[in-house]
């Protein structure tokens, strides 16, 4: 069974008028680094907050590794939110330990070699910290995880482009091959040569899901500028 | 220091071309154990995925060996690396024939020109 992930006629409306996500069907494989993509209010994060059992799915299913969404789907998929969740007055140390506790495939050693190869000292407290000082240290919690799934909405949003390409990089050379990443963003161009697939969503349909080298090949043009052509306003 | 790719190429090809140029150039010599995938693909700023398809596809053309015991090498038979050698270089001079039609000159004529042109090199 190489599927992780298995998204069946999911959709979420918050009322009548708003439909977030509107029968999506999908199934995703292990080991791949995936993009998921489309212009704002297409639904990606509310997408995002249904695998991660944030918000419950007005109709459909979701399975992680043959599992529904709950207890134990969430002990195998890491989250970065969109927003952070870490309060001001905490030493990076101290999260460390409450990652330790919370997470049976928390590495505190892999966060700490991270940390100390962007320079940053765990002894800082979280408002100390810019604010894309402060992304970085979510996303290195995050990928410090031995996951099956990571699922990381906008992690480079708030980052220098030099940071970027470095976050990149941490991505790629600390992620478990078997696992699958899956990467919101709207920074397509930066990402674009490590990813192996791409979603696009509109208006809270998918409308394609397909490898980057198909479209580098049948479209001759670059993932960034074919989501420029297919989401044109 | 991540390598230049083009955006609206598949990536593995631009790898594949790469690491042919690596082969050719004497970078990676005949027989030469090759870096890992992974370690490859950190030095490139690709993804691992992508690297392993460009080895896949080094391995199927010959250029590239992967021995159980000692990883990847570089293929240590001197012909095919000619043979490689011949291939790229036929590419260039069919796109640089091609080039020099459309800006007006036939074979001869842009003949003509290489052989000026490297003449006055040599007078330089």
């Amino acid at each position: 069974m190489n599927e992780l992930l298995e998204i069946t006629e999911l959709t979420k409306s918050y009322d009548e008028k708003h439909v977030a996500v509107n029968n999506i069907s999908l199934k995703l494989p292990k080991g791949k680094i995936i993009g998921l993509l489309g212009p704002n209010g297409s639904g990606k994060t509310t997408l995002i907050k249904m695998l991660n059992g944030l918000l419950v799915p007005t109709r459909g299913s979701i399975k992680i590794n043959g599992q529904p969404v709950g207890v134990e789907t969430k002990a195998h998929v890491a989250y970065l939110p969109d927003r952070t969740y870490l309060t001001g007055g905490q030493s990076i140390n101290r999260i460390l330990n409450y990652f330790s506790d919370f997470y049976e495939d928390f590495s505190r050693e892999k966060a700490l070699e991270m940390l100390k190869s962007l320079d940053i000292d765990p002894a800082c407290r979280m408002r100390t910290l810019s604010k894309g000082t402060k992304e970085k240290v979510q996303l290195i919690l995050v990928m410090s995880r031995n996951a099956d799934l990571y699922v990381l909405d906008e992690p480079i949003a708030g980052v220098d482009p030099a940071a970027r390409d470095y976050i990149l990089r941490t991505i790629i050379n600390n992620y478990n091959p078997a696992a699958t990443i899956l990467i919101s963003t709207h920074l397509i161009g930066d990402i674009e040569k490590v990813l192996d697939e791409v979603i696009f969503l509109r208006n809270g349909q998918l409308i394609l899901y397909t490898s980057v080298d198909n479209i580098r090949e049948q479209q001759g043009k670059s993932v960034d500028a074919y989501f420029r052509e297919v989401f044109a306003c | 220091m991540a390598w230049d790719l083009d955006n609206d190429r598949p990536i593995y090809a631009q790898l594949i071309e790469r690491i042919q140029m690596q082969i050719v150039s004497g970078q990676y010599e005949p027989g030469e154990r090759l870096p890992s995938v992974r370690e490859l693909a950190a030095v490139a700023a690709v993804n691992p995925n992508t690297m392993q398809k460009a080895f896949a596809e080094l391995e199927r053309n010959g250029l590239v060996i992967t021995q159980r015991t000692n990883g990847r090498t570089v293929t240590a038979d001197a012909e095919r690396i000619q043979k490689l050698r011949n291939e790229l270089a036929q590419e260039r001079v069919n796109a640089f024939l091609v080039e020099m039609k459309e800006l007006g000159f036939d074979a001869d004529e842009a003949l003509e020109l290489l052989r000026k042109s490297e003449r006055e090199k040599t007078v330089e």
